[in-house]
Formats: structure tokens, C-alpha cells, sequence
């Protein structure tokens, strides 16, 4: 059986035309103002025998950790033309998250009577002294779940233990957090709480744009975040920072028509805010999962790994529903910790460094022991370099 | 997290409706899509229905790129 909405955009010819165009846009990456930045080395390892190139790249970032995934599975770095350089930015749930709240999650698991239940990308996140995938094997309690509605279950399931789920995710997750929260509300089940550490996307972005070392030529917009949030969720970050921004889909012919967009964008000098995934996202989005959001969080300021406190991209629980708060029923409060040592996740989160700017890559750190989140996510950059570039 | 194949309804109970992927089965709650019936095909994230996919639209795309690559052929004869 063919897979509906997904064959046609797997398609090798159009996707083999798109690539053709977008090599075609002649120009769009060796013009411009003078250089900026000096662009780096696509190799580190060049550094030495080469002096660092000093002609203007093309630098788009996909701010998905699903576009990563999905651009690496498909080798669409390959195809494109050596001056576009794609950037993994902040946006693998895991990978942003700081240090502090992986800390949390880890405390949480060893609480008295306390079941943690987890998206699987976060057991094997490495905390200050371990992981909730170390707590489980000395005996704790850490269940995998696939929705925050599995945890709720498990709550209902055990009246006399305390169900904790780390609530990670952005925009796309939020609003599914939310519906449990009320439900649990509704129901009064007492044994359950989340510990928030759930981030928006377009404080993000701004935060990028006000960062004087980031250089980024256009933004490849995440598009199940934009099912939420609509192309309107952007619009203000759009206006302040004019840099060419594309919402595109998953698919590869998804992500080569979001990439052509970028490039006749920056060929043409016109920055615009465009829709290239209109069969899932509308300008307005999901209205009724943002009020429930709304309802049940509200909005503040929050700490990402390597970038630091980015006003209002974070959420909490309104005080209405504060007694589902974790840290808060078992009296936990975050301590700020260091990121692991020579771990580069938040530059490369930034745009920064690539993976193999990093003098822990392949090295001391591998899927297998991995030092920081970008190694231990699927939808990390690291870990999806080390998957398909090795 | 994200399964960014579309699913299709094919049963709803309670606001919860069993999808379909390429024959294998699903549960998402429907607490966040006011208008989905079954036939419909929408995007799950972690359990929920987050959207439904836009069939008109997704022709209409397939039309527009081709379009626009026609196009782009034209502007850049080899
Ligand atoms: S390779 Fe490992 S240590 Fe280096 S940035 Fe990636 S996750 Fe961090």
C-alpha cells in the first residue's frame, strides 16, 4: 500500500528537479554585502592545510529536530550545492533542554513511592550524577511512555504511587500536556504531576537573531510547531528580524522546495515569512490546542541549554493548577548546574559549530556513551551526524 | 516524538479515534481537533490529532511546485 500524502512528496524526479533549481539559482550564495563572518572549514580537518574560505555561504537553519533527522536520512546535505551549509538550530525537545531540569527529572526518580514516566529520548540523558536510565537500573522506577495520556493511565492505574511525567517539547507537545493536565483536573486524580521544562519556539528565534556571533540566512520553520502555532505565530519575530523564513514539511521533496524557497529569498533580496507545508498548516493553526495551552500554562521566561534565559519561551502551571507541580509537591528546587565539560550542544544548537567542531565527537563521546544531549536524541544533531555522515 | 506520516480515522469512540498507518493501528485522542470525522486523514504528535491534512491543498502544492520548476527551467536555459 502506498502511503497516502507521502509518496507523491518522496517523488525522485521532482525532487531531482528541485535540487537542479536550486543549483540553478546562480549567485544567491557568492553575492551580498561583503562577508560578515568568516565562514568555517567544511572540515575541520582542512583548517590546516587551507586558509578558511572567504567567500559568503549560505547559511539555513531548520529549527526541527524532525527536519534534522529527516534531512540527514535522505543525505540532502550531499545534493546541495557546497555553498549552502544546513545548521541543526534549537529545535530537538531533548537537546534544549538545560541541565537544571535533566537534573530535576533525575531527582524526581528518586523520590519515595514516585513512578517517573518519560518520553524515551530522555532516559539516557547524562545528569550532574546520573541519568533516569541509570536510576532504573539501580531499581528505581522510569516507564517509557509514547503520550502524556499513557502517564495519566498509569496514575489511574496506581492509586497508591505518585506519577510523575517529565514534560519536555514545544509547541507541537504543549498543548497535548495541557488537555492531560485539565483532564487530571477534571477526574481529580491527586497522584499525578509534571515536572514543565516545555519551551516555545519564536522567543527562540529572536533570541538567535539579538546574538551579535549568529549569522543565519534564513530559517526552515518546524512544521508541526506551525500546525500550532499557524504562519501568524511568527509573524512579529519575522517583522522585527526580516530574515527569509520557509515552514516546510518532512518529507524530502517537503524540505528541497523549503530550501529552493530560502535561496530565491536570498537571491531576490526580499526576505518573506512563506507557507510550504499547506496541507497541514493554516495561517491561524490550532486555535482551540492554543487556548487550552493558555488555559493551563502560563508563559515565562526559561534557561536552554547553551543559550541561556530566553525571556518568556517557557511555561508553567497556573497557580489554578499548581498541585499538579512536581517540584513543588516533593519540595525540589533546581539547582543550576554546569553543562558536561567540552560539550558543544548549545553552539551547535546556535549555529555555531557543527557537530564535528567538536573536540568530544567520535571521541569521548558516541551514541554509545554519550556526553551531551545532542549525542543521546534521535532528533539531535550530533547523534544524527554520527547515524548517517560516518 | 513526532510521527509526521498523515494517519487515517478509521473508527471514533469517545473522542478517541482508531488510526491507521499503513495498516498498522493507533490511538489519538481527539481533544484537540474540533471537526474530525472518520475518513479524515490528520497528523498525530504523542497521542493527539494535531491536524488535519488539507487535501486540496496538498494537490495544489504538487500543482504550484511544478509550476514554479517549469518556470524555473525556462528562466535558465543550459
Ligand atoms: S559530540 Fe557529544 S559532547 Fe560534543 S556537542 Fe555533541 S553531544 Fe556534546
Amino acid at each position: 500500500m502506498s502511503l497516502k500524502f507521502v509518496h507523491e512528496y518522496r517523488d525522485g524526479s521532482l525532487a531531482k528537479q528541485l535540487i537542479a533549481a536550486i543549483h540553478g539559482v546562480k549567485g544567491a550564495w557568492m553575492e551580498g554585502e561583503p562577508l560578515k563572518v568568516e565562514s568555517l572549514p567544511d572540515n575541520p580537518k582542512d583548517h590546516v592545510q587551507k586558509p578558511v574560505r572567504k567567500k559568503r555561504r549560505l547559511r539555513l537553519m531548520e529549527v526541527c529536530g524532525t527536519h534534522t533527522m529527516s534531512i540527514f536520512r535522505h543525505g540532502i546535505p550531499s545534493v546541495l550545492p557546497r555553498g549552502i551549509e544546513l545548521l541543526s538550530g534549537p529545535g530537538c525537545p531533548v537537546c534544549v533542554t538545560a541541565q537544571q531540569d535533566i537534573d530535576a527529572f533525575v531527582e524526581l526518580a528518586l523520590q519515595k513511592n514516585v513512578i517517573v514516566t518519560t518520553f524515551g529520548d530522555l532516559m539516557r540523558v547524562p545528569g550532574r550524577s546520573s541519568s533516569l536510565q541509570q536510576e532504573k537500573a539501580g531499581g528505581r522506577e522510569v516507564r517509557i511512555v509514547y503520550s502524556v495520556f499513557d502517564a495519566l493511565k498509569t496514575a489511574q492505574q496506581n492509586p497508591d504511587r505518585e506519577i510523575v511525567f517529565c514534560a519536555v517539547g514545544f509547541e507541537t507537545t504543549i498543548p497535548t500536556v495541557a488537555a492531560a493536565i485539565l483532564m487530571a483536573d477534571e477526574q481529580q486524580i491527586e497522584n499525578f504531576s509534571i515536572h514543565c521544562a516545555h519551551k516555545i519556539t519564536p522567543p527562540a528565534l529572536a533570541a538567535l537573531m539579538e546574538t551579535p556571533e549568529v549569522s543565519i540566512d534564513g530559517f526552515l520553520l518546524p512544521g508541526h510547531v506551525s500546525v500550532i502555532t499557524g504562519t501568524d505565530g511568527y509573524k512579529e519575530v519575522f517583522q522585527r528580524y526580516q530574515v527569509p523564513s520557509v515552514i516546510a514539511g518532512f518529507e524530502p521533496v517537503d524540505i528541497l522546495r523549503g530550501i529552493y524557497m530560502l535561496v530565491l529569498q536570498n537571491h531576490s533580496g526580499y526576505p518573506l515569512l512563506e507557507n510550504a507545508y499547506e496541507r497541514a498548516v493554516s495561517k491561524e493553526g490550532n486555535p482551540k490546542a492554543r487556548q487550552m495551552m493558555a488555559q493551563v500554562f502560563d508563559t515565562v521566561d526559561a534557561v536552554w541549554r547553551g543559550i541561556g534565559t530566553i525571556p518568556l519561551s517557557g511555561m508553567v502551571l497556573k497557580e489554578k493548577y499548581i498541585h499538579f507541580d512536581a517540584l513543588k509537591k516533593f519540595d525540589i528546587s533546581p539547582v543550576e548546574t554546569p553543562e558536561p565539560a567540552g560539550c558543544a550542544c548549545g553552539e551547535i544548537l546556535m549555529g555555531l559549530k557543527t557537530p564535528l567542531q567538536c573536540a568530544l565527537y567520535g571521541k569521548k563521546c558516541t551514541p554509545v556513551h554519550p556526553v551531551g544531549p545532542c549525542m543521546v536524541s534521535s532528533e539531535g544533531a550530533c547523534a544524527a551526524h554520527y547515524k548517517y555522515m560516518v | 516524538m513526532c510521527l509526521a506520516v498523515p494517519s487515517r480515522i478509521i473508527e471514533i469512540n469517545n473522542n478517541v479515534a482508531t488510526v491507521d498507518v499503513d495498516g498498522v493501528k493507533r490511538e489519538a485522542s481527539l481533544m484537540l481537533l474540533d471537526d474530525a470525522v472518520i475518513g479524515d486523514y490528520v497528523i498525530v504528535h504523542a497521542g493527539f490529532a494535531i491536524s488535519k491534512v488539507d487535501e486540496t491543498a496538498a494537490e495544489q502544492t504538487l500543482q504550484d511546485m511544478r509550476n514554479m520548476l517549469a518556470f524555473a527551467d525556462q528562466q535558465q536555459p543550459e
